[in-house]
């Protein structure tokens, strides 16, 4: 007989693997992206493409130079290539987008760590990073040849008559990021994701009616329906698929249920008065830094310990 | 139908159809060989042994016993010769001093407990009769059970539970004997109740266990006894779960024990114990185990004498269809890895089960992406994630600060992390390491006391010469 393996209980374990939650993440998000490269143009493709490689490279040449153990198994950079593309406008030149992968992988992601240890969302923050670094580059859109501003711009604008129609609004034929349009297909995804348990909806729905409610109480899009406040701009890419990320979001119900509110209510904040369009990056990327205080504060109450109330503990600590 | 449940908890594969339907089977080897008997078969302090190389004993003649009061006496389960008192390798792969008796395959029987006891015993000599027939918890936590019958007086018991949750995947040792032996099982909770008149006796069990549900309840004539399906999940059976889904209500963080709120548990298996001892006087010197496993060519729930080799176990199974990669003792989720199957049964051993490459847990650890999957498992509403990164510290000090010594070590959170962080084997090592610091602290506080009083009365004296 060979030889016996003795371990530590438990001896069977779920199925369920980083790199498994990677693919699913990926495969929910991929439907989005291919309408979006239908509607934008085959040069939607070499974005996503250029992006992906880039991530997958910079991950692999650092970890190699560093003599680590090497995680692009993990799907982890693939998926933040991915999401970096999503982010971006079809026409960004290629050598900017490549520029902000090698940003979100070394920079934020490796510098902090590696996976599990960056304390903002890699993608994000290289968004945020190129928005500083090429504005025009990052907010010219063009749709059909033509360019224009986006639907959100367009409301803080007051221009309520160059709105899409309520169908091209769903299915994302407007302009804006390559992933970030198509509305239906990235909620299908999101629904996929909570159903297989890879997320949990209460992120995402918190969030995004916290945005909608409070932009409209902040009469943000003046006469234009609600609706466009939830399928314009990056809320439901942000929302759903970058807010969700566990690395960079509360790790206890209650806590994502603050965080979750505070991205809400920063995105309605900055739609409505900020100096950008877009407030969905710059909310996330600030309530990801306050996640480790949520977490502080939000600890589940273990199984008979007395009951305390909030503010008793906040005193305590 | 809303069931009774608990907070957290994983749904691992349940693996129960390979020996759900197979009732039980006897095992009792004629040919000579060695039975084995560990001195130390439950928690507390270990037995001595009070018979010599070359007695003869019978079944169910007491070879071991000890002074203590948490301790149980040891029963041989064959008749034939004390062969040697020697150390021998046990389950947990270490060499501990065991009787080793050959065999003779006549299973002759010693004389019941009443020879010595007296018959028909009064309700205030069954926790007398449970220390004399060495039961202890046989769900796998071994606790003397005589213990758990004798709580504080201050303590008002109102819940007697019977665990027949059996949340553990693969077994069905409990699930075949409520079905086979409802009676029995239903006595001896009856004695029980009888000892605690103010109790009410509830047998809880999983829903996946239909036949034993449907025949506890035709049995039951006691309105005293409630029979109470749970929903099916892990782990369920766990003493502080149980608790919670049957009463309402939250044991106190460590170290409160079930009858700080008016709780005892049984295992189903003990609590058939318990009515042997009472009805018909006999000690523990057999039991029902489930060997099982997708490694195992004919999984089959056995009823086995205490000592017999493992092996024999698998053979009776025909063997391996493949090599396993993990034997273990128990369940999956929280059973013994053993390093070999010479080693014998023992009063705790609830299942034998053979995992194949493809069920056994081998995979490396990588780093945590914080998803939080361990604080949804975590049945004790510990954050799993955080306690392990302490253990790595070493910090140990925060590691109790945050609750780890209430950890039941479970294994939901190791169960469940796409990780594969060791998360279990970090809370044993956190807890080991925290007890051992206690253990010294008291050590060193006694010889403190010790040193104190040795110099007082140096004082004293050259006082007194003064």
């Amino acid at each position: 007989m060979t030889k016996l393996t003795v371990s530590t209980s438990p001896h069977i374990h779920s199925d369920f693997t980083t790199r498994k939650i990677m693919s699913m993440v990926i495969a929910a998000l991929a439907p989005a992206g291919i309408v979006g490269i239908y509607f934008l143009g085959i040069r939607a493709l070499l974005v996503i493409i250029a992006c992906i490689a880039a991530s997958v490279l910079s991950e692999y040449l650092w970890q190699k130079i560093m003599k680590q153990k090497s995680t692009v198994g993990d799907l982890s950079a693939v998926l933040t290539g991915l999401l970096i593309a999503y982010n971006l406008p079809p026409t960004i030149p290629l050598h900017m987008a490549i520029c902000g992968c090698v940003f979100a992988i070394i920079v934020v992601k490796q510098f902090y760590g590696g996976i599990g240890c960056n304390i903002v969302n890699p993608a994000l923050a290289a968004r945020a990073m190129m928005l500083i670094s090429w504005p025009v580059a990052m907010t010219t859109w063009t749709l059909n040849g033509i360019s224009g501003a986006t639907p959100l711009s367009g409301m803080k604008a007051g221009m309520i008559s160059d709105m899409p129609s309520c169908w091209n609004l769903l299915v994302g034929n407007m302009g804006g990021c390559i992933g970030e349009t198509c509305g239906v297909l990235l909620i299908l995804g999101g629904a996929y994701l909570v159903w297989e348990n890879v997320i949990s909806w209460r992120i995402p729905v918190v969030y995004i009616f916290t945005a909608a409610i409070l932009s409209g109480i902040f009469n943000h899009g003046g006469d234009a329906h609600f609706m466009y406040e939830i399928f314009t701009g990056g809320l439901l890419l942000g929302a759903i698929y970058m807010a969700t990320d566990y690395t960079t979001s509360p790790m206890t119900a209650k806590g994502q249920y603050i965080y979750a509110f505070g991205c809400g209510l920063l995105t309605a904040l900055i739609r409505t008065w900020g100096g950008y369009p877009e407030g969905v990056s710059f909310s996330i990327l600030i309530m990801n830094v306050a996640v480790p205080l949520i977490d502080k504060y939000t600890e589940p109450r273990i199984l008979g310990a007395p009951k305390s109330n909030f503010f008793k503990r906040m005193g305590a600590k | 139908m809303n069931l009774p449940t608990f907070l957290g908890g994983v749904h691992p594969p349940e693996g129960k159809a390979l020996t759900e339907n197979k009732p039980i089977e006897n095992l009792f080897p004629n040919e000579p060989e060695e039975f084995i008997y560990p001195l130390s078969q439950h928690l507390g302090a270990p037995c001595a042994a009070i018979v010599k190389k070359g007695d003869r004993v019978l079944v169910g003649q007491k070879i071991a016993d000890s002074e203590a009061f948490v301790s149980a006496p040891i029963f041989s389960g064959v008749s034939g010769v004390v062969k040697e008192i020697a150390p021998r390798m046990t389950i947990p792969g270490s060499l501990d001093p065991c009787i080793v008796i050959e065999n003779d395959g006549k299973y002759e029987k010693a004389p019941s407990l009443f020879e010595e006891l007296g018959r028909n015993p009064s309700p205030d000599q069954y926790v007398k009769f449970v220390r004399a027939a060495g039961i202890v918890g046989m769900g796998g936590a071994t606790f003397p059970t005589h213990v758990k019958l004798s709580p504080p007086k201050d303590r008002a018991i109102k819940w007697i539970i019977i665990n027949g949750a059996e949340c553990e995947p693969f077994l069905n040792c409990d699930n075949r004997l409520m079905i086979e032996e409802p009676d029995e099982i239903l006595k001896g909770l009856e004695y029980v109740l009888q000892i605690f008149p103010q109790a009410q006796g509830v047998i809880a069990l999983e829903n996946n266990k239909p036949e034993a549900i449907k025949i506890l309840t035709e049995r039951n004539a006691n309105s005293r006894i409630k029979i109470m399906p749970h929903k099916v999940k892990y782990p369920q059976g766990a003493e502080k779960m149980l608790i919670w889904s049957v009463t309402g209500q939250e044991i106190p963080q460590v170290p409160a024990l079930p009858a700080d709120v008016g709780c005892i548990i049984f295992n189903t298996r003990t609590i058939w114990q318990i009515y042997q001892a009472i009805a018909h006087g006999s000690p523990v010197t057999e039991r029902i185990i489930t060997v099982s496993g997708d490694a195992v060519n004919n999984p089959k729930n056995l009823r086995v004498p205490l000592g017999i080799s493992v092996k024999d176990l698998i053979v009776e199974c025909d063997g391996f269809i493949e090599d396993p990669v993990k034997v273990i003792a128990g369940g999956p989720m929280m059973g013994l890895a053993m390093r070999s199957l010479d080693v014998p049964v023992v009063k705790g051993t609830s299942g034998i089960l053979a995992l194949s490459k493809k069920l056994a847990y081998l995979s490396e650890e990588s780093a945590c992406i914080r998803c939080g999957k361990c604080i949804e498992a975590c049945p004790i509403h510990l954050e799993p994630t955080k306690l392990d990164h302490l253990v790595r510290l070493r910090d140990y000090e925060s590691f109790e600060a945050h609750g780890g010594m209430n950890c039941i070590e479970c294994g939901s959170c190791a169960y469940s992390c796409p990780a594969s962080r060791h998360l279990t084997q970090s809370y044993k090592a956190g807890k080991a390491a925290i007890n051992a610091k206690r253990q010294q602290a008291a050590k060193a506080a006694k010889e403190a006391a010790a040193k104190l009083e040795a110099e007082k009365k140096v004082e004293q004296k050259v006082e007194v010469k003064n």
